[in-house]
């Protein structure tokens, strides 16, 4: 009702300032994207975008209620963090745990990983991991995320596969 | 005699016995029923059946007694009315009597007093002793929750109808219902409670000794806890249960000292929904509490939403935080003191003050919003707080600015004061000796002015928005500060290249001209006609970007500031003057150069309309100016030079158009027939007496033989005649509709024969109904019928026969149906089907220029429905019987029409065209599969029984498409594709394995837009079954 801010991307800010309040709104069409000729490459805010919406329930679900977090407090990721090759078939995500002995950071990666392997085209190599000194245990959980292995077996443990659908789900 | 009449009146007799018999002894539940409407219908008496019913009431066995009683009340129930008021007495009387009776009797005694309880014809005293025997008798609480809902029946019914005597009850019907409502559970009779609890208070009951009493037994459900169960038949959700209980606790200050405690401890809970329902709660009492009730407990308020505000977890604790704070202080803002009290509102927000201001000044600024968020809360309340707060936070504020050199602390301090400034605008309206801002108004200026002048586009934005609030201050702002800020617009609007930054400029130069149309003539005006003048001769020596995005500027500027009628007086004539430069070739023009005018003068037109001074005035000058510009255009030369021909190009007519209909809808009456007896004679004799500078080199005769240039002009002639409010009288009309009948079957020119077509049915649509509107039909239908035969002009003639048919529809003339019919039957046609498909798409649609609401046009509010039932069942017909090759027409036609229907009205009736909407995906016109797709994807949500019976089809469907050329098709294709997984999971898990393959080709898609449904469609896919979802 009263002040607030209006929107503008948070990353001209130092965020000495309390701005909390904006938020990147969504992402404006433009017209070479309506122009069905221009193909438009995948660049990281697009990928951004659907895993700041997904970490949004993520981060709810498993919030922890004696420190209720906001939305605007979270940053477990940025769009500076995610790096996009099109051309070369390559994302890098790094996230940031929400404090630096999160017992979730596993699942969080976990999480993200699973949302980019169905949300990205076959033909990329995919990168998850911590942003570097984050997380206190930061060189394990790393490897973990980077073993195919691994990542194909924690998704065949039906109640971990459980937690994570619940994070992909929208509708919750 | 008297033997036959006993016999007679024996023989119903005898069948009401043995009712009684079959309900009392036959555990039947059918001859209550029968009973009840032989009473009604007069066939027994209510004595009668007491009498039928007789051993059985006193029947020593509980069961028996209760049946023969549940008879009688059922019966009572559906008969009260027509009780006498004697027998009320006695069965009163018999049924006080009962409430001592045993347990299993209660329920049928209870109907039985509802029933009476809703006699008129009760005597005075009876209502009271009722309700004593039933407090004093019966333990509600103890009864099942049927019963209990009867109890709070009978005591509603009696407050409707008895209130003088149950008040003369004084506190003990008070008491009476608090006994009888203690410890009750069901959601279902606690809203009945609460509506009784709450009359009783706002009816002004006594309440004696007992509002504690009262308050306990209400307040104990606060904050309510309840969760409707799944598929609750009671539909009574969370939401009724806290309003009508908050509808009790904050209906009177009386309870005031009890409440407020516990709302302080609810606000101060864990719980997040608590916190919400107190805030809310506490902002409810606010209407009716005063500063008594609040005296005591304001410094644990204000602690309270001070914390949530200053650690909120939740922005809607934050707001209704806020929300609250806003309340308490316009409360205490209102209340009426007594002479000797002392004023709390300062010492109140003396305390917010003290605890807000610190923050203000802290170099971290970490806690500047919530208090300045809390600041203006309370200063939002009332004159005297805004005039309190403002003038202890302003100086704090200013001196803060000037502390900070950062550009974004600058602007997070600017937004804050434009926050204050703006509370102080909403108290403007009433008239105050002293204007608390004045004393600021020189710091506030330089430090606007700074922000003007300051890189940051943020804090040029907060800058602009506050020097618009200044301005509308009324005088705040002096000469000598206005000659300062109109600079900085125009720096702004002209110079910067941001565009935000110069939209931002334009829109406050508009709010300001409007105020202050003097400074702005003086300062302003001058410099855009200097910059017009330069663009002209920057024009004359060929197009530089730069410059020409300046230019376009200075005339989005021109147009911005019109907003006063003498500010226009002088910017009309530069605009139209520049016009004049153009077409004397004097400026090397293109055709966008002209058209950016026409947007500006349209602009313009648009803000004159509500004036009547200047919508004639705008209306004088310019029309005349633009038909003498296109008339001089349209006289064939030797040489026609380029410029001229501008003029006279598609586009440029049409800003033309669209300039002299807005100019023409909100003339006054007067003016109408003045201005239409000079421009209808224009165009049909070629009178060109009234235009300026009109020495022209022929004749223009746009009707008769005249150059294609000239028939071209009949275009301005429809945005003027169909913008005409219907009840001015065109002349010569019989003339003019022949001509244009004419001049629209006529082939060479599309563009003026499609104008003349509508110009005709946009006269059509305003004529009123008569002998002379059927002429103009007959005449239309005949140049239809005889140029649709054959011949050069058949697609002329069929532009024609749409546009008549749209006039038509949209009034509702009967003859709207033979024309639509005859537009079907094209659909056949192996020339005109295509044409005649698009032209549903036309029908439906609005139109922007001619047949508008805006323009006067008659248009029904539901046309499009009825559309669609009247032609649809033909269209599906047609669609049947017609040959392969001309299908698709049909299914253009009808998907244009379902298109452009609101999508409810679609719903209901689309499983009837499902078949045909199945055939529709696999027509090759994209068009057609966009339109099926957007008609089945709402359908896939809504109807999933009805669409499940053909998954198989539409899998293989929405696959196919979501590979179609088209981009929009393939985007329409996944969204199905999408709500598919809305199916019963049964029925769409089958698909699950093929549809996440099939769907890893559109996340590759070239087009971003297509890969994020195709991302969320897969995502949902990957869910359907699978744990967690």
């Amino acid at each position: 009702m009263v002040g607030g801010g209006s929107g503008v991307g948070s990353g001209l800010l130092e965020n000495a300032n309390p701005l909390i309040y904006e938020r990147s709104g969504e992402r404006p069409v433009t017209a070479g994207e309506e122009d069905e000729q221009v193909p438009d490459s995948i660049d990281a805010r697009e990928i951004f975008e659907s895993l700041f919406l997904h970490l949004t329930h993520l981060i709810r679900s498993i919030n922890d209620p004696e420190h209720p977090l906001t939305l605007e407090e979270l940053n477990v990721v940025e769009q500076v963090r995610v790096q996009v090759s099109d051309p070369e078939s390559t994302v890098a995500v790094a996230f940031t745990p929400t404090i630096p002995h999160c017992s979730m950071a596993t699942l969080i990666g976990l999480s993200i990983k699973v949302k980019l392997l169905r949300s990205l085209p076959q033909r990329f190599k995919m990168d998850v991991h911590i942003t570097p000194g984050t997380h206190a245990s930061e060189h394990a959980v790393n490897k973990q995320l980077a073993d195919k292995e691994r990542v194909a077996a924690a998704l065949e443990n039906t109640h971990l596969l459980e937690v994570v659908n619940q994070c992909l789900s929208a509708r919750s | 005699m008297a033997a036959v009449a006993a016999l007679e009146a024996e023989a119903p007799t005898g069948a009401l016995w043995g009712l009684v018999q079959d309900f009392v002894m036959g555990q039947q539940e059918g001859p209550a029923g029968q009973v009840a409407a032989d009473v009604k219908s007069g066939n027994y008496t209510v004595l009668q059946v007491v009498e039928a019913l007789g051993s059985s009431l006193e029947n020593p066995e509980p069961r028996t007694r209760a049946r023969g009683i549940q008879l009688l009340s059922q019966v009572l129930l559906q008969c009260h009315s027509l009780l006498l008021e004697k027998e009320v007495v006695h069965l009163i009387l018999f049924y006080e009597n009962r409430l001592k009776d045993h347990h299993l009797v209660i329920p049928s005694v209870l109907q039985g007093l509802k029933a009476l309880s809703l006699c008129v014809a009760l005597s005075p005293g009876l209502a009271v002793s009722v309700l004593k025997a039933i407090f004093q008798e019966v333990h509600v609480q103890s009864l099942p929750q049927v019963d209990r809902h009867t109890v709070y029946s009978i005591i509603t019914n009696f407050m409707r109808t008895r209130e003088e005597e149950l008040k003369g009850l004084g506190a003990d019907f008070t008491f009476g219902f608090i006994q009888v409502m203690d410890g009750e559970k069901d959601p279902r009779n606690l809203l009945v409670a609460f509506r009784i609890v709450h009359d009783l208070i706002s009816r002004d009951y006594s309440l004696g000794p007992f509002v504690e009493e009262l308050f306990e037994v209400t307040s104990c459900y606060f904050p309510i806890d309840f969760t409707p169960p799944p598929n609750d038949p009671h539909g009574i959700q969370r939401e009724d249960l806290i309003l009508s209980l908050r509808a009790v606790l904050a209906s009177t200050p009386r309870f005031a000292e009890f409440l407020l405690p516990l709302l302080i401890e609810k606000v101060d809970s864990e719980i997040l929904s608590a916190k919400l329902d107190s805030l809310q709660t506490l902002n409810a009492c606010c209407a009716v509490y005063g500063q008594n009730e609040l005296k005591d407990f304001l410094p644990s308020l204000w602690a309270s939403i001070r914390r949530e505000v200053f650690q909120t977890a939740s922005e809607r604790v934050e707001a209704e935080g806020l929300a609250a704070l806003h309340s308490l202080t316009a409360c205490l803002s209102r209340s009426v003191l007594r002479a000797d009290a002392e004023d709390l509102l300062d010492s109140f927000l003396s305390n917010i003050l003290q605890d807000c201001r610190h923050h203000l000044c802290e170099p971290d600024m970490k806690l500047v919003w919530p208090s300045a968020k809390l600041l203006q809360a309370a200063a939002g309340a009332s004159t005297r707080a805004c005039d309190h707060i403002t003038s202890s936070v302003l100086p704090l504020l200013l001196d803060q600015f000037h502390k900070h050199s950062q550009s974004n602390q600058r602007r997070t301090i600017l937004e804050m004061i434009l926050g204050f400034l703006k509370l102080q605008q909403k108290w403007n309206s009433e008239d105050k000796d002293e204007r608390p801002l004045s004393g600021f108004k020189d710091q506030l200026c330089s430090l606007v002015f700074m922000a003007l002048t300051d890189p940051s586009i943020q804090l040029q934005l907060v800058g602009i928005r506050t020097l618009t609030v200044l301005g509308a201050q009324p005088d705040l702002l002096s000469a000598g500060d206005l000659e300062l800020a109109v600079g900085h617009l125009h720096r702004l609007s002209l110079v910067e290249e941001n565009p935000q930054s110069w939209m931002a400029a334009l829109e406050a130069s508009e709010a300001l001209a409007s105020l202050y149309p003097a400074a702005f003539s003086s300062h302003l005006v001058p410099k855009l006609a200097e910059e017009l003048r330069r663009g002209e001769s920057d024009l004359a020596r060929g197009d530089e970007p730069t410059k020409c995005s300046r230019h376009l500027r200075c005339l989005q500027a021109l147009s911005a500031v019109s907003t006063h009628p003498s500010i226009v007086k002088e910017t009309l004539p530069l605009l139209l003057q520049h016009l004049w430069q153009v077409n004397r070739g004097n400026a090397v023009a293109g055709s966008t150069e002209v058209i950016a005018v026409c947007q500006s003068l349209q602009q313009v037109a648009e803000k004159c309309q509500q004036d009547p001074e200047s919508c004639g005035y705008f209306h004088e000058t310019a029309v005349p100016c633009l038909l003498a510009l296109a008339v001089q255009a349209s006289m064939a030369e030797k040489e026609p030079s380029v410029l001229r021909k501008v003029l006279l190009e598609d586009e440029v007519l049409a800003a033309m158009v669209s300039v002299i209909s807005t100019a023409t809808t909100h003339l006054s009456p007067e003016l109408a027939a003045q201005s239409v007896a000079r421009i209808v004679p224009l165009f049909l004799d070629g009178n060109t007496s009234f235009l300026p500078e009109n020495s022209f080199p022929s004749r223009f005769q746009p009707f008769q033989d005249g150059s294609s240039g000239q028939r071209r002009l009949v275009a301005l002639l429809m945005a003027f005649v169909c913008s005409l409010p219907r009840n001015v009288e065109i002349p010569q009309l019989n003339q003019l509709m022949r001509e244009l009948l004419e001049l629209s079957c006529c082939h060479g020119c599309h563009f003026s024969s499609t104008a003349a077509a509508k110009c005709f049915a946009g006269l059509l649509n305003k004529h009123p109904a008569g002998q002379q509107l059927d002429e103009f039909l007959q005449l239309a239908m005949d140049t239809v019928e005889s140029g649709l035969s054959s011949g050069p002009s058949r697609s002329q003639t069929f532009t024609l026969l749409l546009w008549v048919t749209k006039a038509l529809v949209l009034r509702y003339h009967p003859l709207s149906s033979c024309l639509t019919a005859r537009l079907m039957g094209l659909l056949s046609d192996p020339e005109l089907g295509p044409a005649a498909a698009d032209g549903f798409s036309l029908l439906m649609s609005d139109c922007t220029d001619v047949l508008t609401r805006a323009g006067h046009a008659e248009v029904r509010i539901m046309f499009r429905q009825r559309f669609f039932t009247d032609n649809v069942p033909a269209l599906v017909q047609g669609f049947h019987a017609a040959p392969q090759d001309v299908k698709p027409n049909y299914l253009k036609g009808l998907s244009h029409v379902l298109n452009r229907l609101p999508k409810p009205v679609l719903l209901p009736e689309l499983p009837t065209l499902l078949s045909l909407l199945l055939e529709a995906l696999s027509c090759p016109d994209s068009v057609v599969q966009l339109s099926t797709l957007s008609c089945l994807q709402p359908l896939l949500l809504e109807a999933p029984q009805v669409m499940s019976l053909h998954v198989d089809t539409l899998v293989t469907k929405f696959l196919n498409l979501s590979s179609s050329p088209s981009m929009a098709v393939r985007i329409a294709a996944l969204q199905c594709v999408h709500a598919l997984t809305r199916l019963p999971t049964p029925v769409v898990l089958p698909y699950k394995a093929q549809m996440i393959r099939a769907l890893a080709k559109p996340l590759d898609d070239k087009k971003r837009l297509v890969r994020k449904e195709a991302v969320s469609a897969r995502g949902e896919w990957f869910l359907l079954g699978s744990p967690g979802s």
